[in-house]
């Protein structure tokens, strides 16, 4: 039976250290869009993973169409209907879309695999939904807006009439973003119940019928979209009032900080991504880049801070030639790096959060003396790190793979500026951030800017290119289409962003 | 038979051991957990079988009682790794040195066992008569050279055309995948490692009930088990180019005892022939190969973005931050 009401009733979750759902009351009907709010660490995850299977919930129960349910396994949740599109995609990257699809579903061929017959069924559901994707790709070769549309499929494809989309937007470009809107509308014409977790208000406002805030693991608030506006929700969210644009005193740019020249590097399948690029980021200045993902941005970042190979051209800091250095000259250099995938680059993982908090610096003076650490001056560094830049943790042992992606940036944050970095290189900084973080982070970069930092900023959220940058540079397809001032108008920079040339 | 026939019928046969190890290293390796432990596993196969065999009087008892040790040895691996998540590597050496241990105390006196049964043998009529082929794959071959055959297009079929093959590849690329759609990880691993233990075992009791009937401590699997290892790379992963590579070490290990017994090679006096002390060097021959092999298959393999599963060597936790 299709699902008509799905409700959580009391439901705690609690992890060492952390209560991350407190007595939660929750419930989605079907043909509505549902929308959970929160700030990084607020729950929402958990709270979704509870509904999935994923987490057995310390405290309460949950119930579909009136009736309690027990799920030991999100096998059990897809049998009752509730699908999830997760944060980070569960696909394999070396199957075909249709494999993905058929894994662990009943076969019309016994033992045998069905793919011919998953595919067909894949295409008409594609048809239905307006999800396009060919069944037979390979899902590591498709954009990551497509791998989202397999994710969509595999649920759908399971008869779930419940979705559950955790931050699916955080991974789209613009564009992407207004189709898969279409798609969700679509859904929910259908009849499906829709449960919808994002960090950008605008969007919640444009897809959502009604809003659930969660704070600290608590609801704190529960409204009709119709009957809010986006002031409200950030009040309810953060608790306090939220300042989205900045008055950023005017540039006091000096001299070049950061010089590129005719830069030139390949991206991972050796293909020409950044293509002669020259540039100049002043001390005192942040110099945007605006572009769709995949334009040759993340290349340009990796080369200047030595983490890619530079094919031609040339990288100098305060007129000193640094082509070909190492990530540590880089360092030495004074470069700071925000990477974009801080789950990758920026962090280690499985090490707590003081030890990345010093990543950097252990090795000088106070943190260390002769080769040992002296463990008194860390902990009180890295607490006063943590204090000054709202990283919330549990401890400072915490392993960082703990804790919510907002924190573990503003972690990175927090040791990359704690340095007084000479050229700071800020890749997609706020992606997958709440907005009192956002907020947060971004009063940061200006005051680092104001303090004479060079900043080269990365980022596809135009907003954020424009409220914080001093002059933005366009790139598309591994070159600068023009550098244009942060008042010209999205619809410029869109276009610009498409390919149109500028003349500067 | 001439020289080259001669040289790849004994392959054929010293390779159906190594087929029967590397297709099981193969398995478990698929499924995302790595077993160093096979040349352990194969040696207690090896005396398990020899064993049960010169106990009972029954060849077919023996091959049982070796495929069970092998599998009993891979599921203590399986245990440590899945369940405690220890590191694979460190629990692999480890069975490594425990059935090398067990098998030389449980073998004591065996290398003298006398009239120990040995597995049938047999020719296959008419395809046996076929010139070169027939010598090299038909005539006067062990039971198990015929199973090895089956084995290659069975494995292939199934890791790429049923279900459970899906399963088992999705389970070795992207656990949290596989898991989030209601595959059991866990089970699903522990069934591949212990299939390879089962098939480690069965190469141990191959050699000592067949191909080279007859214990002798610990040269008995010659270092099968690490070759099998190595062959799993370099074959990448795939049953097919895993057999061919199985075929070839024996081969090529025929081809240094074989080597030696040839005066002149175009003329030029053969130094093996000559030098006895040289024979080291051509016995060095097949593994110095396979490392060679090794370097170049797995160089092939990361141009082409092919090969290891994802997920190999890496525990399986349900629920982490962004673990594959
Ligand atoms: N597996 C875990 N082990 C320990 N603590 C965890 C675990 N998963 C989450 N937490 C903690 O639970 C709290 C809630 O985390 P959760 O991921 O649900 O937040 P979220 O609202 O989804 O945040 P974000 O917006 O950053 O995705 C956080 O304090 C986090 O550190
Ligand atoms: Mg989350």
């Amino acid at each position: 039976m299709p699902i008509q009401t799905v409700e959580l009733r009391n439901i705690s979750k609690r992890f060492p250290g952390v209560l991350a759902n407190d007595r939660v009351n929750l419930d989605v009907r079907a043909g509505e869009i549902l929308a959970l709010l929160g700030e990084n660490g607020a729950g929402k995850s958990t709270l979704m993973k509870i509904l999935y299977g994923m987490y057995h919930p310390t405290e309460g129960e949950i119930a579909v169409n009136g009736q309690v349910v027990q799920f030991k396994s999100p096998a059990d949740a897809l049998a009752q209907g509730i699908g999830m599109i997760h944060q980070h995609f569960q696909l394999v990257p070396g199957f075909t879309v249709a494999e993905n699809v058929a894994l662990g579903l009943k076969s019309s061929r016994g033992p045998l695999t069905d793919l011919n017959v998953v595919s067909q069924r894949v295409r008409e559901l594609g048809a239905q939904y307006g999800l396009h994707v060919d069944p037979n790709a390979l899902v590591w070769q498709l954009a990551v807006g497509q791998q989202q549309r397999v994710e969509i499929l595999k649920a759908l494809y399971r008869d779930a009439s419940l979705l559950i989309l955790d931050e699916p937007t955080a991974v789209l470009t613009p564009q992407e973003v207004q189709e898969f809107f279409g798609i969700l509308r679509r859904l929910r014409a259908a009849g499906n119940a829709l449960i919808f977790i994002s960090h950008k208000l605008y969007e919640v406002k444009a897809i959502s019928d009604r809003v659930v805030v969660l704070r600290d693991g608590r609801v704190v608030g529960g409204v009709a979209t119709q009957a809010t506006n986006q002031k409200e929700l950030a009040r309810m969210m953060v608790g306090r009032e939220v300042i989205t644009q900045w008055e950023k005193p005017a540039a006091q740019a000096r001299e070049t900080a950061l010089q590129i020249d005719k830069l030139q590097a390949l991206n991972d399948k050796q293909l020409p991504a950044v293509k002669e690029v020259s540039l100049q980021v002043r001390a005192g200045e942040i110099l945007g880049i605006a572009g769709v993902s995949g334009n040759g941005q993340r290349e340009l970042a990796e080369a200047v801070v030595g983490m890619r190979l530079i094919r031609g051209g040339s990288v100098r800091v305060n007129g000193k030639d640094v082509t070909h250095h190492s990530p540590a000259q880089m360092i030495q250099a004074g470069v700071a790096f925000i990477p974009e995938e801080r789950m990758v680059m920026g962090i280690v993982r499985e090490f707590s959060v003081a030890e990345n908090a010093i990543l950097i610096t252990h090795t000088e003076p106070p943190l260390s003396r002769r080769a040992l650490f002296d463990f008194r001056a860390v902990n009180t560094h890295v607490a006063r790190l943590v204090r000054e830049y709202d990283v919330r943790t549990p401890s400072l042992e915490t392993p960082v793979k703990n804790l919510s992606g907002g924190n573990i940036q503003k972690l990175i944050l927090a040791r990359e500026l704690s340095r007084s970095p000479r050229v700071l290189i800020a890749a997609q900084p706020t992606r997958g951030v709440d907005i009192g973080a956002t907020e947060y982070i971004h009063k940061r970069l200006i005051e680092q800017r104001s303090a004479g930092t060079a900043v080269l900023l990365i980022s596809e959220d135009l907003e954020e290119v424009r409220a914080l940058s001093d002059r933005i540079a366009v790139m598309y397809e591994g070159e600068i289409v023009g550098i244009v001032p942060p008042t010209t108008s999205v619809e410029e920079l869109g276009l610009m962003m498409a390919g149109a040339k500028k003349d500067s | 038979m001439n020289f080259w026939a001669n040289i790849f019928s004994a392959g054929v046969s010293n390779g159906t051991a190594l087929l029967f190890a590397t297709m099981g290293e193969l398995l478990a390796e698929r499924a995302g957990v790595l077993n160093l432990g096979v040349e352990g596993m194969m040696l207690m196969g090896a005396v398990a079988a020899y064993g049960t065999a010169a106990a009972t009087g029954d060849a077919w008892l023996g091959l049982l009682a070796g495929m069970l040790a092998g599998g009993f040895l891979s599921l203590l691996h399986a245990v440590v790794v899945i369940s405690l998540r220890a590191d694979q590597v460190v629990s692999g050496l480890a069975l490594t040195f425990l059935g090398a241990g067990l098998a030389l105390v449980l073998g004591e006196g065996l290398a003298s066992a006398r009239g120990v049964p040995t597995l049938p043998i047999y020719s296959i009529p008419l395809l046996d008569q076929m010139p070169f082929f027939g010598p090299v794959f038909f005539d006067n071959k062990s039971v198990l050279v015929f199973v090895g055959y089956l084995l290659i297009p069975i494995l292939w079929f199934y890791i790429y055309r049923t279900r459970a093959g899906l399963h088992l590849r999705a389970v070795g690329e992207y656990p949290a995948a596989a898991d989030s759609l209601g595959i059991d990880v866990y089970a699903l691993r522990y069934f591949y490692v212990l299939a390879g233990g089962v098939l480690a075992g069965l190469a141990g009791g191959a050699i000592t009930l067949s191909i080279t009937p007859g214990w002798f401590s610990e040269f008995t699997t010659s270092g099968y088990g690490w070759i099998a290892i190595a062959l799993v790379i370099f074959a990448q992963w795939d049953p097919v180019r895993a057999a061919v590579g199985a075929y070839l070490f024996g081969s090529l290990r025929r081809f240094t005892l074989d080597a030696q017994g040839i005066q002149n090679v175009f003329g030029i006096a053969n130094p093996f022939f000559y030098d006895r002390n040289l024979q080291f060097f051509l016995e060095m021959l097949p593994y110095a190969l396979t490392i060679l092999a090794l370097l170049i298959g797995s160089r092939a393999a990361i141009r082409k973005r092919l090969g290891a599963p994802a997920a190999l060597g890496l525990p399986f936790v349900r629920g982490e931050r962004g673990t594959l």
